[in-house]
């Protein structure tokens, strides 16, 4: 049975049992990873995973049921069935689902060196020699990673959806941490678990991540004896790895229409944003322009369809800091009377589709970073994620990084140690004055969603910007 | 396929394929999930799934590597063995490989419960539709969830176990406009979980959380309600007494040395009240119950067979525990304290704060275990042993073991909550404590 076959017969299945609209996803996905720890291999993880996730509408109650052989399908779509039979004892509103044009596809990400061909003993090699060369240089633990995802899926849906997508993904980075008197410093490179993105080895050849290795051993060690960051309020300069987790806690997660809706009330939480406000509210300071954009060749979060079938598309989330657009999906978008769809991701073929992040950053400004430093009289300027927190509303955040200098008449100072910054999303973005055009995708192959918990891979465009007012240098 | 037989399968293939001198070691796992989640009062989500996976680690001269597959057909078997082995021959040499887990008994698998194993959409609908009648009308949110696995382990030493596990959880939240109200309770069977008690006692919660007060940011006298011990457990058991992280200096965790109050021990045990844990580790190592905190005095952190053998592989605590302080059995009693082993705790104090549950907590500073994060389904003060007005989320900078340093614990409730915090199968039991100081930061809203 191909996998059409299989995705086909569960749609049929879970019609035949009473649903009213059914679509299924086969999935097969190979990862493999390795770590390195101070000049030896640690791990390598080969692992593979396949099946099939259908999902029935029955009435207004949904239903989803997964199961690893394709031989079951039909029964799958039978089991999605009769869950969502039972989801109508304590029923909702009517569910409806905005139009998506049906069709064959087939999409694949841009890939010029497939990651999983390359040999082992290279990759080995690599990770090996970057955190031998960390460790030579004063790192007391010395850690290199990369991670590689090789996912094929096939898509059919009741309406005559029938897409199939090859997505490739891989990211590499190293960290060297310092262990001092009843603390640890540590600093990476690209970013605090690495970069990644939807292309081949050829991004970790670029990332060159051992001519790093020196420079993040010895600022490490040098964080050891730094001075702490001072607390009070000043301008802050972010560099753009923190700036887009910062987009990602308090921008990305904030406009997902689940939450607005209540549908995460319970566990990752709602939204500051209310429905009535869109279009009409003021996110950010005019330099702040948030696209959600699935279609960046090579971003972590692009893709050619979403897990419902909708075609990527680009669409401003805040435009000139108005708030004017939400990630959605199909039925979230009919609830709130809106007339797109197109964020809807599941992490494999065991999992329920819901609203995801894909793509969310900034359009560049007209700065760099050296413009904005040297325009800074006073403040402190900050690198790499070290800690992440925001509330269940994504209003207060605190972030802590790995590394800070003091910005003294235009130019950078000390370094500092342990730098934090708090304060309230709106406020926060309203704040930004500055911006680079400076412009990295991040990518983020961790963020955590859903009941039972899935991983998101999500992209972020980001520059280095500034902000005032700011509390920094909050600690225990 | 039993899951014995597919780990004997696979250690065939290997001695077949990768020769006799391979050592290898195969965990089968089949998990059969379901989760039906509601939010505004109503089933808006309702999944389950059955999934098999086989992982295999091997090593052939001085080499290791692992793999896993959830196709267990035989070609995929073949498959993963021949990849697993290619993979092993390319890698650098592992200096650090500590041999495979000899044979030794591990305990007999702890009953299951049937009802979970049957356990319907319909069953779970029924405890959603109680919880939702019992908010009285205010939106409620969260999931009822069934879960049982079986896992058989077995290696080319000789070791073989099989352990099976059944969970049965609800998770809810009634929200008012001011305040969520939150219950909570996991455990091995589906007869413990009451979605009328919780529904009722979210609510209760909910309805005394109106018009909530601002405080000050400072150091605040605290009772934490078992969920947020609950996150304080996960803590200490990913960032403290992962042996990994000790092994690399990176936790504060020190054997021997009087860490903690000496109200405070901390066992990992699979077997303790409410917990699901298996009777053996991922190596096949049996599990039994290890203290970790004596009287507050260290005496140990969770080590995998490398750590024995000096290398960096991690082991974290699955079921850890805080054991509870003696007095009466709790009752449920109306009010934010919802059991009276909480308000046991309230009593004593003069003023202070009474918190539910934590929310989105992150390691600021790893070594101290510094952690920011803020609180979440309510929050109250407490006003000379009674509990006057609700308060706004606030956030907290804190560092955990110095919370429950060596006169830091003013009190332990009697009652230890299963399930206060858990995943998959790791779970911790927490009972409420009174703490002499909290280190709040600064208010949600700025």
């Amino acid at each position: 049975m191909s996998e059409f076959d299989a995705a086909t017969a569960a749609v049929e299945a879970a019609l035949a049992a009473g649903a009213r609209y059914a679509d299924a996803r086969v999935m097969y996905r190979r990862q493999e990873s390795m770590t390195a720890l101070n000049g030896e291999i640690e791990e390598l993880v080969q692992d593979e995973d396949a099946g099939l996730g259908v999902r029935a509408l029955v009435g207004s109650g949904w239903g989803f049921f997964a199961v690893p052989d394709l031989g079951s399908a039909r029964g799958a779509g039978e089991r999605a069935a009769a869950i969502a039979a039972a989801s109508a004892s304590v029923a909702g509103p009517a569910a409806d689902l905005v139009p998506v044009p049906a069709g064959s596809a087939t999409w694949a990400s841009e890939c010029l060196v497939d990651p999983l061909a390359v040999p082992l003993s290279d990759k080995g090699d690599l990770l090996v020699t970057a955190t031998a060369e960390a460790r030579r240089a004063g790192a007391d633990l010395a850690e290199g990673l990369y991670h590689i995802w090789d996912t094929r899926k096939w898509f059919v849906s009741s309406e005559g959806h029938r897409i199939e997508q090859h997505i490739r993904e891989c990211g590499a980075g190293i960290a060297a941490t310092a262990v001092g008197e009843g603390e640890t410093q540590r600093r990476s490179y690209p970013a605090f678990r690495g970069q990644y993105g939807t292309r081949g080895w050829e991004l970790v050849d670029e990332l060159d991540i051992g001519a790093h290795a020196t420079r993040v051993a010895e600022e490490a060690r040098a964080l050891l004896t730094a001075p702490q960051c001072p607390a009070g309020q000043t301008t802050l300069i972010l560099g753009s790895e923190q700036l887009a987790l910062q987009i990602h806690e308090s921008v990305g997660h904030a406009i997902e229409l689940d939450r607005i809706l209540g549908w995460e009330a319970a566990f990752a939480g709602t939204s500051w944003l209310e429905l009535d406000r869109l279009g009409r509210l003021t996110y950010g300071s005019e330099l702040m322009n948030i696209v959600i954009d699935p279609t960046i060749p090579g971003a972590l979060g692009s893709f050619g369809y979403d897990d419902e079938g909708t075609p990527a598309a680009r669409r401003y989330a805040v435009h000139n800091g108005q708030w004017v657009g939400v990630l959605s999906g199909r039925d979230s978008a009919a609830v709130a009377g809106l007339d797109y769809g197109g964020s809807v991701r599941s992490d494999g073929w065991a999992r329920l589709p819901m609203v995801r992040m894909t793509n969310v950053g900034l359009e560049p400004g007209p700065h760099t970073l050296d413009e904005i430093v040297a325009a800074t009289d006073d403040g402190v300027y900050m690198e790499n994620n070290r800690s992440w927190s925001i509330d269940d509303k994504r209003l207060n955040f605190q972030f802590g990084c790995e590394i800070g200098w003091e910005v003294k008449n235009g130019r950078l100072g000390r370094m500092l140690r342990n730098p934090t910054y708090t304060g309230i999303g709106p406020r926060f973005w309203r704040s930004m004055d500055m911006l680079s055009g400076e412009i990295v995708t991040w990518g983020t192959p961790n963020c955590g969603k859903g009941q039972p918990g899935q991983i998101g891979h999500t992209g972020h465009p980001s520059a280095p910007a500034r902000f005032t007012g700011v509390r920094v240098g909050v600690r225990g | 396929m039993s899951e014995v037989d597919l780990a004997a399968q696979v250690l065939d293939l290997v001695r077949t394929l990768s020769g006799p001198g391979t050592q290898a070691e195969v965990l089968v796992e089949r998990r059969t999930l379901a989760l039906t989640r509601f939010a505004n009062s109503y089933i808006h989500q309702n999944v389950a799934d059955t999934t098999t996976t086989v992982r295999l680690r091997l090593h052939r001269d001085g080499r290791t590597a692992g793999g896993s597959t959830t196709l267990t057909v035989a070609d995929a078997l073949r498959d993963l063995v021949q990849r697993t082995a290619a993979a092993s021959r390319l890698c650098p040499p592992d200096p650090g490989w500590p041999g495979l887990a000899p044979p030794s008994p591990v305990d007999e698998p702890v009953a299951v419960d049937e009802d979970v194993i049957a356990a319907t959409p319909a069953d779970r609908a029924a405890r959603v539709r109680a919880f939702v009648d019992a908010c009285a009308g205010l939106p409620a949110a969260g999931y009822c969830r069934t879960a049982h696995g079986t896992s058989a382990f077995a290696n080319s030493a000789g070791q073989s176990a099989l352990g099976a596990t059944t969970q049965a959880s609800m998770d809810g939240v009634a929200r008012s406009t001011a305040a969520d109200g939150a219950a909570r309770l996991a455990g091995p069977r589906l007869s413990d979980v009451d979605g009328a008690v919780l529904g009722a006692r979210a609510a209760a919660k909910a309805l005394a959380g109106a018009e909530p007060i601002e405080l000050r940011p400072g150091r605040y006298e605290v009772v934490l309600e078992p969920l947020a011990v609950g996150d304080i457990l996960q803590s200490l058991a990913l960032y403290g007494f992962n042996g990994k992280a000790v092994n690399e200096h990176r936790s504060f965790v020190a054997p021997g040395e009087e860490q903690f109050d000496e109200s405070v021990t901390l066992v990992d045990d699979p077997t303790g009240p409410g917990q699901a844990g298996l009777l053996f580790d991922a190596e096949g190592t049996p599990r039994r119950p290890l203290t970790l905190v004596r009287a507050g005095v260290t005496e140990a952190a969770s080590n995998g067979r490398a750590l024995l053998g000096g290398a960096s592989w991690g082991a974290v605590p699955q079921n850890l525990a805080l054991l509870p302080g003696h007095g009466a059995a709790p009752a449920e009693v109306p009010g934010p304290a919802a059991d009276s082993s909480v308000l046991d705790l309230v009593t004593g104090v003069r003023y202070g704060l009474l918190v539910s549950d934590h929310w989105y907590t992150r390691v600021l500073d790893p070594r101290p275990l510094v952690v920011t994060g803020l609180t979440r389904n309510g929050v109250w003060l407490i006003e000379h042993g009674e509990i006057t007005r609700p308060v706004r989320n606030l956030r907290f900078t804190q560092s955990y073991p110095q919370a429950l340093a060596p006169g830091g614990v003013l009190g332990v409730a009697a009652y230890s909550a299963p399930g206060a915090s858990h995943w998959d199968l790791a779970s911790y039991a927490a009972p409420a404590l009174r703490l002499a100081g909290w280190n709040f930061t600064g208010g949600v809203s700025g």
